[in-house]
Parts: structure tokens; C-alpha cells; sequence
């Protein structure tokens, strides 16, 4: 169950409360998120939507602890990780966050494999098992065949199913996924946004993606909007992707 | 040893600029190399130089002679061991670039003063059976093809006319630093053939001692002893001497040292700049594998470890080719006859070339570690 009210019940996977963020420009203070409260469960796919600059990619950094609040707390699966420091903060990611950015962000020097390989580098397996994770993965995609290719020799969308594949290797908490079809064409956004799908409905996983596309937005269980850098919900769209009411 | 194809990666990205930095550094280290050989042959003496050995000469110039009978007054010092001398003859063979030094010894006390050059007993022998007969170092007999019992001609130029000598014996010396390009031949030949004027006379002498802790006391001794005298002397220790040679050429290791110090800034400066060339076009990537879960450190260790990769290899390659390029000898046909590479010398050039790999490296890696995240990402 999604919630934009602060009342969500302490159960939710994700639980933002009274999130203020503040830049500074020159001389002048820009609030971008204002007393933003958010409540997400376990298997959730939620869009986030707005115009350009409304804070959308602020708040997914401080979902995702690239960033820090000015003001207001986040815990995700019971720990708060708004009083992290760098280098915990830095652990809860590697853990918990799998990132899905819109220009794909793949090492050009690394094959797909190494790059989906990448997150695993940080836990204690073995080389063996790591392989196996890795093929695991890049068979989820659709890419088992191309694992030895580097990026410059996939299309967009295989990046960005690589990219997909590097964000749920390491079985993390929860995606976050930046304008995920942003630079892709119909076809292939639409085969990323089928992927995601199935990676909610067939792997429970949860995902927070921003998006500009109303297609996307669409196949998420809840749209937000963020207005004002306060969150209201637009609609509940019955979860064309995860079939989640 | 999980990261290394990460590290080799980034390394092989750009690979024309990894090759010329690692080419930078080959060429510094094997400049180096090549120095350290040249500082090494000018000061040479100074590490051979024998603790318990004196050196006297004539107080006016070594090239004024000391008369032969001080050998028998030397020996009557408290504390002197051995007393030997020698004779500089200055001879052109073939053509006057082929130098090499060519002495005049006393055959019976220049083996046990000089013990560090070894010669078989059946050469020494043959040699001092054969009026005409020489001992050559090993590096010289290689550099001229010579064999044993080839005739050797030599003009002389301070003992004028025309010299033949027969080889019967070569030495080498028993330290890597010993010089193995002398030419060595009887006193009692050069005093028969040269007897009009140097009948009695010796270029030098060196004095043994039994303790090298009385070496100032004997060395004043000495000069006391013949003060006054038609043949005053002015005697030092081995290493003094050696180092009063140094001088005369200058300040050599100011030289070598302020060549060695442009160069290595040089490559510091290329260096670090392509480092934080390789560092800026890739901050989104950096920023990524924070992004990832990979920690500050990390980054700053990956970025670390580049720049002393290359600096490694390219120094290691830089040190190996300067070594391979002495192994040759001397190339100057006699004129820097300690012509190597020391073992420590090139563990030393390894560590300037990985001193050299972290200064470059720390500053693009610092500013790799402080990369915030959100911020790169922004810019595409």
C-alpha cells in the first residue's frame, strides 16, 4: 500500500517522513522537497511524476542515500539511513539499492558480464558463485548470449537491460530506476518496461522509478506527483505491470 | 585480486596515452640508470678505495716521480704492512682513443698490496719468467679480442719509442666495482729501457697497513719523514686519493643530480596531468561505482594503484633496458671503465619511479574520492 499522508502504518518497506531539502544558489535558498511523506510496502511499483525540476531525481537520490536531507528521516526495511555516515551509508547501498539510470551508466571498458558482475565484487563470493549470479541475471534480461559484448557493441535497450541486470544481481531491497525509457525508442521502452514488470510480478521486486513518459507511469501500481516538492497521488492505474491492486 | 580487470581496464582505455605515459617513464628510468652509471664511474674509486691502503706521491704533482729507495724507509714505519709502487706509462695502442690504463708494477709486492685482482699461479709465473711480459684485465682482452700469448704493441708517449709485451696472464677483479681494463707490465723492464732518466724513480707508492685506524698517524709519519727532502710527499688514504680525482672533474654528482631532478619533475608533471585528464573523463563511471556500493577509498586506491601500475612498469622496463645497455662495458673504448648498474641503484630507481607514480596519482585520486555522486551524474 502506497501512502502520501504520513499514516502509513509501520510495516512499510520504505517510510519518509517530514522530508525537507533545501539548495542553496548564489545567495538564494531553493526548497525543492517540502515535508514530503511517503509510505511504500514490499512489492510496490510506484512512478513518480512531474515537470522538470520539481524534485523528482532529488528525491530518488535520497531514497537511494546519494544524497541527504535537509530535514526529515527515511528508513528502509526498519533502519534509518538518514544519520548514515559516507562510508555506512556507502554499505547500505552496495545491500539494499539497485539503480537503474536513464543513460544507462555501464563501465564502456567492461564487458556486460564484468559490468553486471560489478555489485557482487563488494560481497564475499566466490568466483564461481558470482558467475553463477551473474549468468542468473543476464538470463532475467535476455542477454545470457551477449555477456561477453561490451556496451558499444549492444543496442540502447540491451544497455539498459544490462544496466537492469548490474541493479538486481546482488538481490537488493529494493530499484530505483531514473527515466528508465528516457532514452530509448517506443519498442525498446517498451520491452524495459515489460522487464520491470516481470521483475515486480515474477520477482516481487520493489520499484520507485521517475518517469516523464504517461506509457511508463502506466504500468506502475500508483502514480505520484510531485507538486510543490510535495507528493499527491494522481492515480492508482489496478497495476498494469504487477497486477497489484 | 578480484579488482585487477578493473584496474586493468581503466588502464587499457586509453591505450595510446597509457602506452606514452608508460614510455615517459622508461625513458626517465633508463636516463637514470644511465646516470647513476656515468656518477657511478666518475666516483667509482671512492668505493674500491681499500681502508688499509695509503697513497703517496710526489708533493709538488703525481706526475713528479719519488725515488725507489723510499720503498726500504716506508717499510721500517711502525704499522706498515706492505709497501708496493707503480708507474703511469700513458702508451697509445693502435689509435689514441683506445684507452686504457697501463702500469709499471712491482711484480713482487703489487700481488699481495692488490690481492682483490686474482691471477693463477701458472700465468703468474709465465709472466714473471717473460722480461716483455703483461697481465691484462678480462674486460680488456675481451674488448680487443686479445689471447694469451699475443704480442702487443704500444707507443709510448711519456716513455717514448715503440713497446712491444707478450700476454702471459689475465686478472679479474673479485668485486662486481673492481676495474678489469688495466695493463699491467714489469718496473724492472721500464727502468732497463728508460734508465737515462727514470733510472730509481716510481710514479707512486702504496702503503699497506696492519691497522686502518693508525692510517692518519702513518700517513703523517710519512710526509714527516721526507720533509724537506728533494722528493717531498703528500700521502692520503686510498679514498682521499680517489676523491681528489673526483674533483678535478668537477662537481659530478651536483650534475647528475640536477639532471636527475629536471627529469623526474618533468615526469611528475606529465604524469599527474594525464592522470587528471583520465580521472575527469570518467567521473560519471567513478561516480557509478559509488553509486554501486563501492566506497570512497576504493575509488581513491583504484585511482592510486593506476598511476603506480604504470609507473612500475614503465620504470622497471626503464631500469631493466639501462641495466642491458651496460652489460655491454664500457662504450667509450677505456675512457669510464666501472661502466654498470649496481643492483641497489635500480631497486632505488624503481622506488623514484613509484614515488614519482604516487605524487602524480594522489591529487586526481583525492578529487576521485571526494566525487559526490548526484553531482556527476548530472553531467553528462
Amino acid at each position: 500500500m502506497v501512502r502520501v499522508d504520513g499514516q502509513g502504518n509501520g510495516a512499510s518497506l520504505v517510510r519518509v517522513r517530514g522530508l525537507d531539502k533545501k539548495y542553496q544558489r548564489g545567495s538564494e535558498e531553493i526548497d525543492v522537497l517540502q515535508g514530503l511523506n511517503l509510505d511504500v510496502d514490499a512489492g510496490d511499483f510506484v512512478a513518480f511524476m512531474g515537470p522538470s525540476g520539481s524534485g523528482k531525481t532529488t528525491l530518488l537520490n535520497l531514497l537511494g542515500g546519494l544524497d541527504l536531507p535537509t530535514r526529515g528521516t527515511i528508513s528502509v526495511a526498519g533502519d534509518e539511513i538518514t544519520h548514515l555516515s559516507g562510508s555506512k551509508l556507502t554499505q547500505w547501498r552496495a545491500r539494499h539499492v539497485g539503480f537503474i539510470f536513464q543513460m544507462y551508466n555501464l563501465i564502456p571498458v567492461l564487458t556486460a558480464f564484468q559490468n553486471v558482475e560489478l555489485p557482487l565484487l563488494l560481497t564475499k563470493l566466490s568466483k564461481a558463485e558470482r558467475r553463477k549470479h551473474v549468468e542468473v541475471a543476464l538470463q532475467v534480461v535476455g542477454l545470457a548470449d551477449r555477456m561477453h559484448h561490451y556496451p558499444r557493441q549492444l543496442s540502447g535497450g540491451q544497455e539498459q537491460r544490462v544496466a537492469i541486470a548490474r541493479a538486481i544481481v546482488a538481490d537488493p531491497t529494493f530499484l530505483l530506476c531514473d527515466e528508465p525509457t528516457g532514452d530509448l525508442d517506443r519498442k525498446s521502452a517498451d520491452e524495459i518496461l515489460d522487464l520491470i514488470g516481470r521483475l515486480v510480478q515474477e520477482h516481487r521486486k520493489t520499484v520507485l522509478m521517475v518517469t516523464h513518459d504517461p506509457a511508463a507511469a502506466a504500468r506502475a501500481h500508483v502514480v505520484l506527483h510531485l507538486e510543490k516538492g510535495v507528493l499527491v497521488e494522481a492515480q492508482r492505474t489496478g497495476g498494469g505491470a504487477g497486477g497489484r491492486p | 585480486m578480484k579488482y585487477f580487470h578493473l584496474l586493468v581496464a581503466s588502464l587499457f582505455r586509453r591505450k595510446i596515452r597509457t602506452l606514452l605515459t608508460t614510455l615517459s617513464f622508461l625513458v626517465a628510468l633508463f636516463l637514470f640508470g644511465l646516470l647513476v652509471v656515468v656518477h657511478g664511474a666518475f666516483n667509482q674509486g671512492l668505493d674500491i678505495a681499500g681502508a688499509d691502503r695509503l697513497v703517496i706521491i710526489n708533493k709538488v704533482s703525481i706526475i713528479q716521480p719519488l725515488p725507489v729507495s723510499y720503498q726500504e724507509r716506508l717499510l721500517r714505519i711502525p704499522g706498515v704492512k706492505e709497501v708496493t709502487h707503480q708507474n703511469w706509462f700513458g702508451g697509445v695502442y693502435q689509435d689514441e682513443r683506445n684507452f686504457f690504463p697501463q702500469m709499471a708494477n712491482d711484480d713482487e709486492t703489487f700481488r699481495s698490496v692488490f690481492n682483490e685482482f686474482k691471477i693463477s699461479d701458472d700465468e703468474w709465473h709465465n709472466y714473471m719468467a717473460d722480461r716483455e711480459g703483461a697481465i691484462v684485465g678480462q674486460d680488456l682482452i675481451r674488448r680487443y679480442h686479445w689471447k694469451i700469448g699475443d704480442r702487443i704493441p704500444l707507443k709510448g708517449t711519456i716513455f717514448t719509442g715503440a713497446w712491444e709485451f707478450n700476454i702471459r696472464g689475465v686478472y679479474h677483479g673479485t668485486r662486481e666495482q673492481d676495474d678489469n681494463t688495466q695493463f699491467w707490465f714489469h718496473y724492472k723492464y721500464l727502468e732497463e729501457r728508460e734508465n737515462a732518466y727514470w733510472k730509481g724513480l716510481v710514479g707512486w707508492y702504496t702503503v699497506k697497513v696492519n691497522n686502518p685506524d693508525d692510517s692518519v698517524r702513518i700517513a703523517k709519519q710519512i710526509d714527516e719523514m721526507f720533509a724537506n727532502s728533494p722528493w717531498e710527499t703528500k700521502t692520503d688514504t686510498e679514498k682521499s686519493f680517489a676523491a681528489s680525482w673526483v674533483k678535478q672533474a668537477g662537481n659530478i654528482s651536483f650534475l647528475m643530480m640536477s639532471i636527475g631532478g629536471v627529469v623526474f619533475f618533468t615526469l611528475l608533471l606529465v604524469t599527474g596531468n594525464t592522470m587528471a585528464i583520465a580521472v575527469r573523463e570518467r567521473m560519471r563511471e567513478l561516480a557509478v561505482l559509488k553509486a554501486v556500493g563501492f566506497t570512497d577509498g576504493f575509488v581513491l586506491l583504484l585511482v592510486l594503484a593506476e598511476s603506480l601500475l604504470v609507473a612500475a612498469l614503465g620504470g622497471a622496463l626503464g631500469v631493466l633496458l639501462a641495466k642491458a645497455f651496460t652489460l655491454g662495458g664500457d662504450p667509450t673504448r677505456g675512457l669510464l671503465p666501472f661502466f654498470y648498474l649496481p643492483l641497489p641503484a635500480m631497486v632505488v630507481g624503481l622506488g623514484l619511479a613509484l614515488a614519482v607514480g604516487m605524487a602524480a596519482g594522489i591529487l586526481p585520486a583525492i578529487s576521485a574520492m571526494r566525487l559526490n555522486v548526484v553531482t556527476a551524474m548530472r553531467k553528462v
